[in-house]
């Protein structure tokens, strides 16, 4: 016996994608179609971004390090993107004309996907600062921030763990996402508002110049594309499984309530 | 509101000064974390003067800390919050409250702990007045995240261990910002004070903003 809770009533743009769902039945997998040429189109934008990366000539000042442009500014854009998404999922989850579970998974889900972009950029970036800088980590406004940043959602993702009633639990964790979305902005401007070792934005630099050579643009721009395919797709992932994870929670429930029933009914029997 | 506020308040302050669980626990806490600091780097007295805007504020943060956890477990009890929601009083008020208690512990503390830190790191505390306005704009900005955080995590059973972690990112720039002021003020650093002070000042207008909008849903739902 199975029931059709929230899982087959969400509306929202992930609600269709799973491939059995139009017969009632509930999900019993991640897997369909559409992930699998996504997933396919995310390798293979991200196999590309990195031999051309890795194509690119070594620069005068930089040598082979100026290549981690193909990786590390789009790391930290899907970072940012993801805890826009989270943001703006929460907000239409407190909105109660748009209310639907299908949001509060895509917030969880897309925040913690961002979690771990954002770890990769403070690894890659520490990566390059070694050779550049000369230190793994120094305590500059971007980065401080960006460090700031992982231990907010990391906050955030514990915050989503805690047991309890589940609307309650969805609407406590959009409240906390909505306060913590106000760090990726100053993240962002945080190289042109304080001095910082950090150079400037990447996303100002989009015109061939002294610093930045066109192919590098290029590269990074597709970078950008490919990080972004990647995010959606792991995002559809970490959805599916969240629902999954609903629906089990609630058979469980089923099943419990139906036992303790039946123990009752055994017991006025005799 | 602003009636609402009050009652608020002057009930967690006389709570306060009944119990004296700030007197007799958490201000002793405050000096002891400045005790274990000058432990930590006691042979060079020099770096303890230095460091003494960082340490003083890092003392706040730990105290602040143990503040708001307490103002949250008084409503824990009994169904303090069941009351207090059904008690008709403006969500505004309740949160403006509650902070203003915890603001007027907070300062109490810092008086405490700037004399412990002119007195045991022989830190010269001139510019009181840049030194006083960046106390009172920040333990705005301070309690105020603090109230909201207090509130989302009140209902918990992890609340004890979830709470630093959710508080201490996003009040780590009340820290950067009152230290940097206050370094000005005691004439270590070369930045202008009264810049971080306006740092901290957008700060705590947009928590306190965000905490008046959002207490309502957030005292109801969780």
């Amino acid at each position: 016996m199975t029931t059709t809770t929230g899982a087959t009533r969400a509306t929202g743009p992930l609600a269709q994608a799973s491939p059995t769902d139009g017969d009632g039945r509930p999900p019993t997998g991640t897997w369909s179609a559409g992930s699998l040429v996504l997933g396919s189109f995310a390798a293979v934008s991200l196999l590309t971004v990195v031999s051309l990366g890795l194509a690119l000539p070594p620069t005068v000042e930089q040598h082979d390090f100026a290549r981690l442009i193909a990786v590390h500014p789009p790391l930290a854009w899907a970072a940012y993107l993801s805890y826009g998404v989270t943001a703006l999922a929460s907000a239409l989850y407190l909105v109660p004309r748009t209310r639907s579970r299908a949001w509060d998974r895509l917030a969880g889900a897309s925040a913690e996907v961002g979690v771990v972009f954002t770890g990769l950029t403070l690894v890659t970036g520490s990566i390059w600062g070694r050779p550049t800088w000369g230190v793994w980590w120094t305590w500059d406004a971007r980065l401080t921030l960006t460090a700031l940043m992982f231990f907010l959602y990391l906050g955030y993702l514990a915050l989503r763990r805690v047991p309890g009633d589940l609307h309650v639990r969805s609407k406590r964790a959009a409240i906390a996402a909505l306060l913590a979305v106000v760090v990726v902005p100053v993240d962002h401007f945080a190289v042109e508002w304080w001095r910082t070792l950090h150079q400037g934005r990447s996303l100002a630099e989009l015109t061939p110049s002294r610093n930045l050579d066109g192919d590098y643009i290029t590269v990074m721009l597709l970078g950008f594309l490919a990080m972004t395919v990647v995010y959606a797709w792991l995002v559809l992932q970490r959805y599916r499984i969240e629902r999954l994870v609903e629906e089990v929670g609630d058979e469980g429930l089923e099943r419990a309530i139906a036992e303790r029933r039946r123990e009752a009914v055994g017991a006025e029997a005799r | 509101m602003w009636r609402d506020a009050a009652l608020v308040a002057g009930k967690d302050l006389r709570i306060e000064a009944r119990s004296r669980v700030a007197t007799n626990q958490v201000a002793p806490f405050a000096l002891m974390v400045l005790v274990l600091f000058a432990f930590a780097l006691d042979p060079d007295r020099g770096v303890l003067r230095r460091a003494a805007p960082g340490l003083f504020w890092v003392a706040v943060l730990f105290s602040a800390l143990l503040a708001i956890q307490r103002s949250f477990a008084l409503e824990s009890a009994d169904g303090a919050r069941d009351g207090l929601r059904l008690s008709g009083l403006d969500p505004a008020g309740i949160f403006l409250g509650k902070l203003g208690a915890v603001a007027a512990e907070v300062l109490a503390l810092q008086v405490v702990l700037a004399a412990g830190v002119a007195v045991m790191f022989e830190a010269r505390l001139h510019g009181i007045v840049l030194l006083a306005t960046t106390c009172l704009v920040a333990t705005a900005g301070l309690a105020a995240a603090g109230t909201i955080y207090g509130a989302l995590a009140a209902g918990l059973r992890v609340r004890e261990t979830l709470l630093p972690l959710l508080l201490l990112p996003v009040v780590a720039p009340v820290l950067l910002g009152a230290t940097r002021a206050w370094e000005a003020a005691l004439g270590l650093g070369i930045d202008d004070g009264w810049r971080w002070v306006q740092l901290l000042a957008v700060f705590a207008v947009l928590y306190l903003t965000f905490g008046v909008l959002a207490f309502g849903p957030l005292l109801e739902e969780s």
